[in-house]
């Protein structure tokens, strides 16, 4: 075991095989949440709990709102100009727009990977190393190290890298990147992990290799998840939501969704259907 | 009943979908017409009738395939979702199904090319005459409730398998009592309980059909409501 088994090794097991969604514990709580880009209304009253140590999948067509979404959680969208949020969204009961908050602190408990693998322009070391440094959570270079190291393990990337830690970055393959982005998100020990369509750069070769990842990291991370690839959510995810201009339409169990959703405008996004 | 009409972006799919629904019509229409020949077959001892219903079963089992490769090669190329996914998934199913019904059509021509030199009686035979007209709306009542995707008249389909049940025990009963009364009824009776054990395998693979098509219109599965109903229900 790794030096972050014990962190991760509370009181609560992974989401077991046929187990309900709903006797997992809750990790995010979003309530009434709505999100204006100036006069226009991108979000309207999103309420969904987002279950603990489960992948929790977002679906819906282009300009639904999902990335805006995603965005909330970590207050990305503070960084927006024009971008407003009202509602309320808790982190382990703890509202994150709270003003005694630090936000600093909250992107390092809520770790995110974007669309495109965007490594810094730095050594592979120091890509994993920068966040538990700025966070302050490593004191010197042996600890560093460990982290690195079990960082890049974690995302399954370390036996392919682990002879050349300082090289760049960018010299690496889109799917090693993409890992490497993760092992950067990791390394600040996040409870949650947003991912914008992680693999949508990808071939299916690296999206099956990060999907197999994704399941993996659930057992000690909440993973939300923005797919534009139904199968993929279908794969990966065990809660899944659907999203449609701007409105929380349905969620519930990913294989419910997939094989009797309740409403017809899920119905029909995800059978490819004019609706 | 499922309102998911509109049509599929990719119109390739949508008639992909549909030959498959067509596929399965076809399939039941043979399967039907099997039973009714395979049964009177018997009936009246006509063996041509029975030889050519044995010929056919071989064209029931190559549409079964066919209706396999199909589903399995959408399932691969179009990734279905939701109801078009329980529409093909529930077609191997029912495919399936139909290809047992139609060795038990065989099982019972090949029987009555058994019988020589013998006649059925009528008093004897008339039970398993109108256990065939049941099954036969039975598995047509079946298909129907598939093909319009309707979850109330699969009910009523899986519902009234009890009935059939219970005139196969009461047609077990008369036959023996026949076959008692007299030893030399013994042999007549003996293929006819058997066809008739047949047609009562027939009724449960149309109560199959029926659940499949009530998953198919709901994505909920039917075997605990029925469950509740044969509780509720006296049994003979
Ligand atoms: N920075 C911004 N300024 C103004 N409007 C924005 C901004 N970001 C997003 N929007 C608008 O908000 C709506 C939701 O966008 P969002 O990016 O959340 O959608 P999405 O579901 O992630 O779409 P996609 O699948 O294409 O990524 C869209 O109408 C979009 O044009
Ligand atoms: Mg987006």
């Amino acid at each position: 075991m790794d030096m972050m088994a014990g962190k991760f090794a509370a009181n609560v097991t992974p989401l077991e095989e046929g187990m309900s969604l709903s006797d997992h514990p809750i990790r995010l709580e979003a309530r009434d949440v709505c999100v204006h880009y100036g006069a226009k209304q991108a979000l309207y009253d999103v309420s969904i709990d987002i279950p603990d140590r489960a992948v929790t999948a977002f679906i819906g067509p282009s300009g639904c709102g999902k990335s805006t979404f995603l965005r909330c959680i970590n207050r990305m969208n503070d960084t927006i100009e024009g971008a407003r949020v009202t509602g309320r969204i808790a982190l382990d009961g703890e509202d994150v727009y709270d003003r005694s908050l630090d936000v600093v602190e909250l992107r390092a408990r809520v770790g995110m990977v974007f669309q495109k693998p965007n490594p810094f322009p730095k050594s592979i070391f120091e890509n994993v190393a920068y966040g538990p440094k700025i966070h302050g959570m490593v004191r010197n270079k042996a600890e560093a190290e460990e982290v690195v190291v079990s960082s890049l393990k974690r995302a399954g990337l370390f036996e392919e890298v682990k002879d050349r830690l300082h090289e760049p970055g960018t010299g690496l393959s889109g799917g090693q990147q993409q890992r490497l982005c993760i092992a950067r998100a990791i390394a600040t020990r996040p409870e949650v992990l947003l991912m914008d369509e992680p693999c949508s750069a990808l071939d299916p070769i690296a999206t099956a290799i990060i999907e197999e990842l994704i399941d993996e990291l659930r057992e000690n991370f909440t993973i939300v998840i923005v797919t534009h690839s139904m199968q993929q959510a279908a794969r990966v995810s065990q809660k899944t939501a659907f999203f449609h201009l701007g409105k929380l339409i349905e969620e519930g169990d990913t294989a419910n969704i997939f094989t009797n959703p309740a409403k017809k405008q899920t119905q029909d996004y995800i059978m490819g259907r004019i609706g | 009943m499922t309102t998911a009409k509109n049509e599929h972006i990719v119109s390739s799919y949508e008639e992909e979908l549909t030959l498959l629904a067509q596929m399965i019509s076809e399939m039941g229409g043979m399967v039907e017409a099997a039973v009714t020949d395979a049964t009177q077959a018997l009936l009246k001892l006509d063996h041509p009738l029975a030889q050519a219903t044995i010929a056919r079963d071989k064209m029931i089992d190559e549409m079964q395939r066919r209706i396999d490769e199909k589903a399995v090669s959408m399932i691969a190329r179009r990734q279905p979702m939701a109801a078009d996914l329980r529409m093909i998934i529930t077609s191997i199913h029912v495919a399936n199904d139909l290809e047992r019904v139609g060795d038990m059509a065989k099982q019972v021509s090949r029987r009555s090319l058994q019988i020589e030199g013998l006649s059925l009686a009528p008093k004897f035979y008339n039970g398993v005459k109108h256990m065939t007209t049941l099954i036969l709306h039975q598995l047509q009542a079946a298909l129907d409730a598939y093909a319009e995707r309707n979850s109330a008249a699969a009910v009523a389909v899986c519902n009234s398998d009890d009935e059939i049940d219970a005139l196969h025990t009461s047609l077990f009963r008369e036959l023996l009592t026949y076959m008692m009364e007299d030893p030399r009824n013994i042999t007549q009776c003996t293929h006819l309980l058997f066809c008739a054990k047949s047609l009562e395998r027939v009724g449960d693979h149309a109560t199959n059909i029926a659940e499949a098509a009530y998953y198919l219109d709901t994505g909920k599965h039917l075997s605990s409501a029925v469950e509740d109903l044969h509780r509720t229900q006296v049994k003979v």
